[in-house]
C-alpha cells in the first residue's frame, strides 16, 4: 500500500509529470460520493472528524437525493514509488439533465474511473458518459464498486466492462467505497494509467471552465482547468466568448476546502474568484485567458446551455409574484442553464415561463424556490417546444400550449431525440411495447453480454419528459436504465387539447398532444380533475375540447354538506383548530374563475399512473 | 382511546383567570360524568367502563365534583370575578343516569351554594332509557333537575346495533310521558347516517321521535372519528362508508318533519324549546365545566381538565384539575363568533365581516347564492345554507 505523500505538492510549482487528472463516471447510487469520500480520508485532507457523509455535496437537495448536481474538484496528495504526485479528482454530474457539464468536467481530465455497482453492472447513464470519456481520448480505468454486498457479481460484471471497453476481465479493479477495499490501490493505479497533462507552459494563459458557483458570501467562484500557461492573484483576466475583463481576487484549489495559492501553472485544476455576482458572467465551457497577453484562439466545445422543457411557474397567491421574481433573479446568479420570462395566463395570473434542462431540472428548481425562498408554487405541465408554420406561411415557436394557434396549420414540428435504454433481456418485450405507444421508431438492439441488451430508439421528446422514466422504472422492476440526446426535430400530427372547467377554458390545463392520442388525453385529465379537484358549493362541469369540439366530459357534484354536527362538551377549540387547518388548506388552492384548484392538480393531471392518489370520499 | 385535547399553555400557578374579553355573559355549569356501561363503537367521548377506570369510583365520585365547585368557586373570586347566578346546569357523559338521584343532587347543592341558581335555570340531565325509572324521575326532579335529555340515536333495531346500543326503544315512550307529567321538560338525542342507516330508516325513526311527545330534539349526523371502533370497521369494509350525500338529503327531509310538527330549527342539529345551555355554547358566555376532560370558557379563556378520571383525581388533590389553557386573541374570538354564530338562528352581526376583514363582494355571493339572508343587521343561514355552514366560515376567513 502506498502511503500518503509525506510532502504535498505546492500548487502552481507542480510540474506536470506529477499532476494527474481524473474523474469518475458512475450511475446514481452506484456509490461515487462514497468512494471519494474514502478517498478524502485516505490522503488524509480529511480526518476521522470533519468528515462526514457524501462530504463533497453541498446543496440540501444533492445528499437527499443522493445526486451530484454541481461538479466539484478536489486536490489529493499522493506517493508512489517515492515520488509525490497531485491528484485532482473531478467529480461530475450524474444525470441525463445535465450531459453538458458532464462533457466539460470530462474535457479537463485524462482519465476517468468507469465505476461501476458490482451487483447491478453498468447503467445506460454510465454507458453515455463512458462514450463521451472515449471521445475526449480518456484512459479509463474500470473498476466494480460494493464488492461487499452479497449480492455483487465481480466476474460477471467485469466481463461485461471488459467487452464494453476492450482488455480483459482481471484488469477490472474491485473495491468497496464503504469499506475501503482496494481504494489504496485505485490510487495508485490512476498515478499508473492516467496520463500526466500536456500544454504549453510557455503560452498564453487558457484555462477551460468546467462549472461555475455561486457563492452568497464569495460571488461566484470558478473551476478551471489550466490548458496553457499560468495564472496568477491580480492580474487581469477576460473571458474569451464575451470579452469580459475581471481581476482575479483569488485563486486557488480545494482540498478539500477552497485554499488561496500563488497561481495555477499548465494542467493544474483550481478556482477562480474575481467578484462577479452573476455565474453567467462565468459561463461553463469558457476559456479564460490572460488580458495583458490574450490566446489567439479559444478552446474548442463551448456551447450555450439549451433549455430542453418549459414549465409556467405561478405563485399561488399573486401578490407573492414580486417575490418569485426576486427568487428566480437570485437562482440564476447560481445556475446559468436557467431562463425564464414573464407570461400571463387567464387562469393563474401573473407568472413565469421558464425553460430547463430537463425534468429533474425543473424539479430541483421548484424545489428550491419553495424550500429556499419559502413560496407557494404551481407549475404547469412541463412541454417542449414546438415549431409551427402556419397556413400563411409565418413561423411560431411555441413553448406554451396555449400559444398554439387555433385552427388548422400547414405543419408542427416538433424535438426529437435518440435514446439509449440497457436493460436485462426479460423485459425487451415490455421496452418495445412502451417506445411503442410513445410513437418511437427503433434504431437498432443489440446484446451487451449474455442476458444484458442495448435498445435504441428515435422518440419524440413530449413523449419522455413527462413519465416515461417512471414508467420505464416501473415496468422492468427498476432494472432499465434510459439515457438521451437531441436528434432535431420532426414533423409530427399534433393538436392542442384544452380543458374547460364550468364552460372556461383553462389555458394552464392546454396540451399538445398527437391526433391519435387526443381522446384518450382527453378522457383521462378529465377523470383525474374529477378526483383532484374538491367539490365546491356548486356543480363544476370539466370538458376537453380538441378547438370547438368536445370530446370529453366529466361533473364534479356540487358539495352538499360541510358543517359538523355538534361540539364535544364545549370543546370549541378543537373546532377552532379544525377551522383553522381548513383556512390553511385553502391557502394551497388556487381560484381558477370560481373554482378551487389544488395545488398538486396542474402537474398531477398529466400523470398517468392513476394509482398515485387515493381516490376521493 | 378517548381523542386528544388541544395542545396549549400551562395553567397558571396562581390559580386565577385574567379576563380577554368584555361584556356581560351568562354563567353556566357543565358537569361530565365519565362512567357507562357500553362502549358504543361510534363514540369518542371522555368515558370509561368500570373496568377501566383504576381507583376512582362511580358510587363516590360526585365527592371529586364537589371538590372541583369548590376549586372553581375560588379561581372566580380570587381572579375578582363577578358573576351572575347560574342560568343553567347541564349533567352530560357518559351516562349520568347512571349516578344515583341523590349523588346529583350533591353536586346541585354545591353549585347553588357556591354560586346561586337563577330562579328560571335550566336543568338537564342526559339519561339513558336503560338506567331510568319512573321513581329516578321522581327524585331527580325533587333534587332541582327540571329538564331529560334522552339518548333514543334510533328506533330501528338494525340502526342500533351498529350504533352498539342496547336498550330496548320502548322503554322511551313511558318514560318521556311521566317525565312530561310531573313537570320535567325533555329532549330526546338522535344520530342519523349510521352506516347501512337507510332514508326510509331515518323518515321511521323520525316520525317515532315526533310521536313521542319532547319539546327538543337533537338530531346529529354521525362524525366517524378516528381511533373508534367504527372508524376499523369502515377501514376494514365490515361496515359501509357514511354517503354525506344521502345525509344532506336526510337533513332536509328531518327539517321539514320537525318544523310541521312545530319544532322549529335554532342549531344546525337543534329543534324545538331551544336549550339556554346549548346556545350558551354558541355564543361564547361562560360556563365551567366540571369532570374529567371538561372544557371550560370563561372571559375569553378557555381551559379544559384532564382527562382520565384517575389523572383528573390526582391534579385536582395537588391544586388545579386543569389540563392546559388557551387565552384567545380578539381576532380568534372573532373568528370563533363566526363560527359558532353561523351555525344559529341567530346569526352574526353584519359589522362582523367588516371586523374580521371580509370582502363584502364574498359576503354578497353567498347571499346570491342563497346560502345566507339578510335579517335586520343580522346575518343569518338560509335552509340551504345551514348544511355548509363549516365551509362558509371558512370562507369568510380567508
Amino acid at each position: 500500500m502506498s502511503p500518503r505523500a509525506s510532502k504535498a505538492l505546492e500548487p502552481s510549482l507542480t510540474p506536470p509529470q506529477q499532476l494527474r487528472n481524473f474523474c469518475i463516471i458512475a450511475h446514481i447510487d452506484h456509490g461515487k460520493s462514497t468512494l471519494a469520500d474514502r478517498m478524502l480520508q485516505l490522503t488524509g485532507i480529511v480526518n476521522e472528524r470533519q468528515m462526514r457523509d457524501q462530504y463533497l455535496d453541498r446543496m440540501d437537495i444533492e445528499r437527499e437525493r443522493g445526486i451530484t448536481i454541481k461538479s466539484q474538484a478536489v486536490r489529493l496528495p499522493w506517493e508512489l514509488d517515492g515520488t509525490s504526485y497531485a491528484l485532482n479528482m473531478i467529480d461530475t454530474p450524474g444525470h441525463v439533465d445535465f450531459t453538458y457539464e458532464v462533457s466539460r468536467s470530462l474535457a479537463a481530465c485524462e482519465g476517468a474511473v468507469l465505476l461501476v455497482d458490482a451487483a447491478q453492472g453498468i447503467e445506460a447513464q454510465t454507458l453515455a458518459n463512458l462514450y463521451l470519456a472515449l471521445e475526449n481520448d480518456l484512459e479509463i480505468i474500470p473498476v466494480l464498486n460494493k464488492i461487499d454486498l452479497p449480492a455483487a457479481q465481480p466476474e460477471k460484471y467485469a466481463e461485461e466492462l471488459a467487452s464494453l471497453i476492450g482488455g480483459s476481465p482481471e484488469d477490472c479493479l474491485r473495491v468497496s467505497g464503504k469499506t475501503g477495499a482496494g481504494v489504496s490501490e485505485l490510487m495508485d493505479l490512476i498515478v499508473q494509467r492516467v496520463p500526466a497533462p500536456e500544454g504549453d507552459a510557455e503560452a498564453a494563459a487558457r484555462a477551460m471552465i468546467f462549472d461555475s458557483v455561486y457563492d452568497p458570501y464569495r460571488g461566484v467562484v470558478t473551476y478551471v482547468r489550466m490548458v496553457d500557461g499560468k495564472l496568477s492573484p491580480r492580474e487581469q483576466i477576460q473571458m474569451m466568448s464575451t470579452r469580459a475583463v475581471h481581476e482575479l481576487l483569488e485563486i486557488g484549489v480545494i482540498s478539500p476546502e477552497p485554499t488561496p495559492t500563488k497561481g495555477l501553472a499548465v494542467g493544474e485544476v483550481g478556482y477562480l474568484i474575481t467578484g462577479v455576482k452573476d455565474v453567467r458572467q462565468s459561463k461553463v465551457g469558457d476559456t479564460v485567458t490572460n488580458r495583458q497577453k490574450p490566446a489567439a484562439n479559444p478552446l474548442q466545445g463551448y456551447a450555450e446551455p439549451k433549455p430542453m422543457v418549459f414549465s409556467g411557474i405561478y405563485p399561488i397567491d399573486g401578490s407573492d409574484y414580486p417575490d418569485l421574481r426576486e427568487a428566480l433573479d437570485k437562482l440564476r446568479l447560481s445556475d446559468a442553464s436557467l431562463v425564464y420570462e414573464p407570461e400571463t395566463s387567464a387562469a393563474l395570473g401573473f407568472g413565469f415561463r421558464c425553460g430547463f434542462l430537463g425534468l429533474l431540472h425543473l424539479e430541483i428548481i421548484t424545489e428550491r424556490l419553495e424550500r429556499e425562498f419559502g413560496l407557494s408554487l404551481i407549475a404547469t405541465s412541463p412541454s417542449v417546444v414546438y415549431e409551427v408554420t402556419k397556413e400563411d406561411g409565418t413561423e411560431l415557436v411555441v413553448t406554451n400550449p396555449s400559444e398554439y394557434p387555433d385552427g388548422k396549420v400547414k405543419e408542427v414540428r416538433e424535438p426529437m431525440v435518440k435514446s439509449t435504454i440497457l436493460t436485462p433481456r426479460d423485459y425487451v418485450g415490455t421496452i418495445m411495447e412502451l417506445c411503442q405507444t410513445r410513437r418511437g421508431s427503433m434504431i437498432d438492439m443489440q446484446y451487451l453480454g449474455e442476458d444484458r441488451v442495448q435498445l435504441r430508439y428515435r422518440l419524440p421528446l413530449a413523449e419522455i419528459v413527462f413519465d416515461f422514466f417512471d414508467q420505464l422504472k416501473s415496468k422492468t422492476q427498476g432494472y432499465a436504465s434510459l439515457d438521451y440526446e437531441d436528434d432535431g426535430y420532426a414533423a409530427g400530427d399534433l393538436v392542442r387539447v384544452d380543458l374547460l372547467l364550468q364552460g372556461e377554458k383553462v389555458d394552464a390545463f392546454s396540451a399538445i398532444v398527437h391526433k391519435d392520442k387526443a381522446y384518450g388525453h382527453g378522457v383521462r385529465i378529465a377523470g383525474r380533475l374529477r378526483e383532484l379537484i374538491p367539490r365546491q358549493q356548486f356543480e363544476v362541469p370539466i370538458q376537453a375540447a380538441v378547438g370547438s369540439r368536445v370530446i370529453a366530459r366529466e361533473t364534479i357534484r356540487a358539495m352538499r354538506k360541510d358543517v359538523l354536527a355538534k361540539c364535544y362538551g364545549g370543546d370549541i377549540s378543537r373546532k377552532r383548530k379544525l377551522l383553522e387547518k381548513q383556512k390553511e388548506g385553502k391557502k394551497r388552492m388556487k381560484m381558477v374563475g370560481r373554482v378551487e384548484v389544488p395545488q398538486e392538480a396542474f402537474i398531477a393531471a398529466l400523470s398517468s399512473d392513476d394509482s398515485k392518489t387515493a381516490g376521493k370520499k | 382511546m378517548p381523542g386528544a385535547l388541544p395542545e396549549g399553555e400551562p395553567w397558571p400557578e396562581s390559580n386565577t383567570l385574567v379576563p380577554q374579553a368584555e361584556g356581560d355573559r351568562s354563567f353556566h355549569a357543565y358537569v361530565h360524568i365519565p362512567f357507562c356501561e357500553v362502549r358504543c363503537g361510534y363514540c369518542d367521548f371522555n368515558t370509561y367502563l368500570q373496568s377501566e377506570i383504576g381507583g376512582v369510583k362511580q358510587a363516590t365520585f360526585e365527592t371529586s365534583l364537589v371538590q372541583e365547585v369548590d376549586f372553581s368557586a375560588s379561581v372566580l373570586r380570587d381572579s375578582g370575578f363577578n358573576l351572575a347566578k347560574l342560568s343553567s346546569v347541564f349533567f352530560g357523559g357518559g351516562t349520568p343516569s347512571l349516578f344515583a338521584a341523590a349523588q346529583i343532587g350533591t353536586v346541585l347543592d354545591s353549585l347553588r351554594e357556591r354560586f346561586g341558581l337563577s330562579s328560571e335555570a335550566e336543568i338537564t340531565l342526559e339519561a339513558n332509557p336503560e338506567s331510568l325509572s319512573l321513581e329516578k324521575l321522581e327524585e331527580l326532579a325533587g333534587f332541582g333537575v327540571n329538564r331529560i335529555s334522552f339518548g333514543s340515536q334510533s328506533f330501528d333495531p338494525s340502526v342500533l346495533a351498529v350504533l352498539d346500543r342496547r336498550h330496548d326503544p320502548s322503554k322511551l315512550q313511558p318514560l318521556i310521558t311521566a317525565a312530561n307529567k310531573i313537570g320535567l321538560r325533555t329532549s330526546m338525542d338522535l344520530i342519523y347516517g349510521a352506516p347501512g342507516e337507510s332514508m326510509q330508516s331515518w323518515q321511521e325513526t323520525v316520525e317515532q321521535a315526533i310521536d313521542h311527545g319532547t319539546e327538543h330534539i337533537s338530531a346529529y349526523s354521525l362524525i366517524v372519528e378516528p381511533g373508534t371502533k367504527m372508524n376499523r370497521q369502515i377501514s376494514s369494509g365490515e361496515l359501509p362508508d357514511v354517503d354525506e350525500d344521502l345525509n344532506a338529503d336526510k337533513y332536509e327531509w328531518m327539517t321539514e318533519a320537525f318544523e310541521s310538527a312545530g319544532l322549529d330549527w335554532y342549531e344546525i342539529s337543534n329543534f324545538g324549546v331551544p336549550s339556554v345551555h346549548n346556545l350558551a355554547y354558541w355564543s361564547s358566555q361562560d360556563w365551567w365545566g366540571y369532570g374529567p376532560g371538561a372544557h371550560s370558557h370563561i372571559a375569553g379563556n378557555r381551559f379544559w381538565n384532564r382527562k382520565h378520571p384517575a389523572a383528573y383525581q390526582a391534579a385536582l388533590n395537588a391544586g388545579s384539575p386543569a389540563a392546559g389553557i388557551e387565552r384567545l386573541t380578539d381576532r380568534q374570538r372573532l373568528e370563533e363568533e363566526l363560527m359558532l354564530g353561523l351555525r344559529t338562528k341567530f346569526g352574526v352581526r353584519k359589522q362582523l365581516f367588516t371586523d374580521l376583514g371580509t370582502p363584502p363582494a364574498e359576503v354578497a355571493r353567498q347571499i346570491g347564492l342563497g346560502n345566507l339572508k339578510p335579517d335586520g343587521n343580522r346575518i343569518v343561514l338560509t335552509k340551504e345554507g345551514r348544511l355548509l355552514a363549516d365551509g362558509l366560515a371558512v370562507n369568510f376567513l380567508n
